[in-house]
């Protein structure tokens, strides 16, 4: 493949609940430490969920903030460490050639929920409902609050793609690099569904929400006493970029997307259908010529529902099966789910083991479910590998939409 | 109401609506967008929140009579007194 054709990454901006760069969160995944916490929502009092503690004055005015959205907030804080961490200086790019695509799960509930709130204070009198209603709730707010703070004016928008989304956003940005549309994409995802107590309820009621008296152990993918769901809130953005413009600027490569697949399983709104997934899998490793045991890492979507865990390992068998060399972890169990930033954070958070060979572990496993039994699942402390050259991400969503990327160690 | 709290309420307003800006040098016989960063969006919301705070209801051909700090207090004292006599 030509390099106008190849891919790779060249920044990463990120929020998650254990972290507000690559360096602290991958720090924290290495260390094993949770970003799980009690958190009061509307309504239902004390919930769990990962939260965000990202300065969000960094790079947005309070009248941004109070006008804007959280998912905008978000989305403007990850996409403009993305760009100083590929080393770009906006002022000095085409704006009319950069494309914003972010993944979101779900966008508007928080901002209807807050006026209907609003409104229920006035006697439901809808004079009183805000007229930032509408442009903090088009599916496209959080891309476009981008394009006002960084001044891009080449294509934004968003992909609603339910948990797939974060590497959707990232797949989007690929084809648009291949196709010439655009030179330079902040593409990835975003999540603010902690602030609607919608989900929360929602998840309750489907018998897949989360709960443990130590909110740090709440998130237990894989394991025999895992009981839901960590509603989460974070982003991860990747600047994007062709391989020929990245090395004309000698920027740093953290690595190269050589696969990618998306596919849907005709199936359930909510349940997931291994074979679809498997060939998903299957597709982007096809795209990518490489063989299952090609794969060093594989980083598991699994949300600790208990449904939902024993699908994707049925998946994984069909595909991994009798693998030994292929190194599985779970980033969920340190910061629940992040919902469309999820693809895009839990990949980041693997990027680094092109560099230092480490797995990081999947916590909170304490007892693996035999329906979940898979080979080589990385649990308690980070393993080290003797090269780590291919990470496999995973992440699908209701409605039975699968993203698979596959990340390369960046060489020449 | 007096003529300071007709003021003071609407600086109240506006600190809320723009919080980066210094509202201790208002001129109230300049215009307020001259000043402050205010757009049409901002406008709506002096609006909604005179509706709000005042139950105070402002006709859309009555918006120009908010333009300055001297034209709001001009507009808004006589309709907060008669508020307060009604209650």
């Amino acid at each position: 493949m030509s390099s106008e054709q190849r891919i790779v990454i060249t920044g990463v901006g990120l929020t998650a609940p254990n972290g507000n760069d690559l360096n602290e969160f991958r720090k924290n995944l290495l260390a094993g430490k949770s970003g799980v916490q009690k958190f009061e929502t509307r309504y239902m009092g004390e919930v769990l969920a990962g939260v965000c503690d990202f300065d969000a004055l960094k790079y947005q005015k309070k009248k941004e903030l109070r006008r804007g959205t959280r998912a905008g907030s978000i989305a403007i804080y990850c996409c403009r460490e993305a760009a100083i961490d590929a080393g770009i200086n906006m002022e000095s790019v085409d704006r009319s050639r950069v494309g914003v695509y972010l993944g979101v799960t779900e966008h508007g509930n928080v901002e209807t929920e807050n006026e209907v709130y609003n409104i229920s204070k006035y006697d439901y009198d809808t004079k009183f409902w805000s007229h930032h209603h509408n442009p903090r709730t088009v599916a496209n707010n959080p891309a476009g609050e981008v394009t006002l703070n960084m001044k891009i004016t080449g294509p934004h928008y968003t992909i609603g793609a339910a948990c797939a989304a974060g590497n959707m956003g990232v797949i989007q940005g690929l084809q648009m690099l291949r196709l010439g549309e655009v030179d330079l994409a902040l593409a990835g995802g975003v999540s603010e569904s902690i602030h609607t107590f919608g989900i929360f309820a929602s998840f309750n009621s489907e018998g897949a929400l989360a709960s443990h008296e130590d909110p740090t152990k709440a998130s237990r993918p894989f394991d025999k006493n895992r009981n839901g769901i960590v509603c989460s809130e974070g982003g991860g953005v990747y600047t994007l970029e062709r391989l020929s413009d990245a090395q004309k600027r000698s920027a740093k490569i953290h690595g190269e997307i050589v696969g990618y697949a998306t596919n849907s399983d005709a199936f359930d709104f909510i349940l997931p259908e291994p074979e679809r997934q498997a060939e998903c899998m299957r597709l982007a490793l096809e795209r990518a010529g490489l063989k299952p045991s090609d794969i060093n890492i594989l980083n598991a979507h699994a949300t600790a529902t208990q449904l939902g865990d024993i699908q994707e390992c049925k998946a994984l068998r069909k595909v991994f099966g009798g693998e030994k060399a292929v190194w599985i972890n779970n980033t969920k169990s340190f910061i629940g789910h992040t919902m469309g930033a999820a693809g895009t954070l839990e990949l980041s958070g693997n990027l680094p083991a092109f560099e230092d060979r480490l797995v990081h572990p999947t916590i909170n496993l304490d007892e693996l479910d035999p329906e979940c039994s898979l080979e080589n699942i990385v649990t308690g402390e980070p393993r080290r590998l003797d090269r780590v050259d291919y990470i496999m991400n995973n992440s699908f969503g209701m409605f039975g939409i699968n993203s698979v990327l596959i990340v390369k160690r960046f060489q020449n | 109401m007096t003529k300071d709290e007709v003021r003071q309420a609407i600086l109240d307003i506006l600190a809320d609506i723009a919080p980066d800006e210094d509202m201790n040098s208002i001129n109230d016989e300049a215009t307020l967008r001259e000043q402050i960063d205010l757009d049409s969006m901002d406008f709506l919301d002096i609006v909604m929140e005179l509706r709000k705070r005042f139950n105070i209801e402002v006709p859309e051909k009555d918006y120009e009579q908010l333009v300055s700090m001297a034209s709001c207090i001009q507009y808004l004292q006589p309709i907060l007194n008669d508020r307060q006599l009604a209650s």
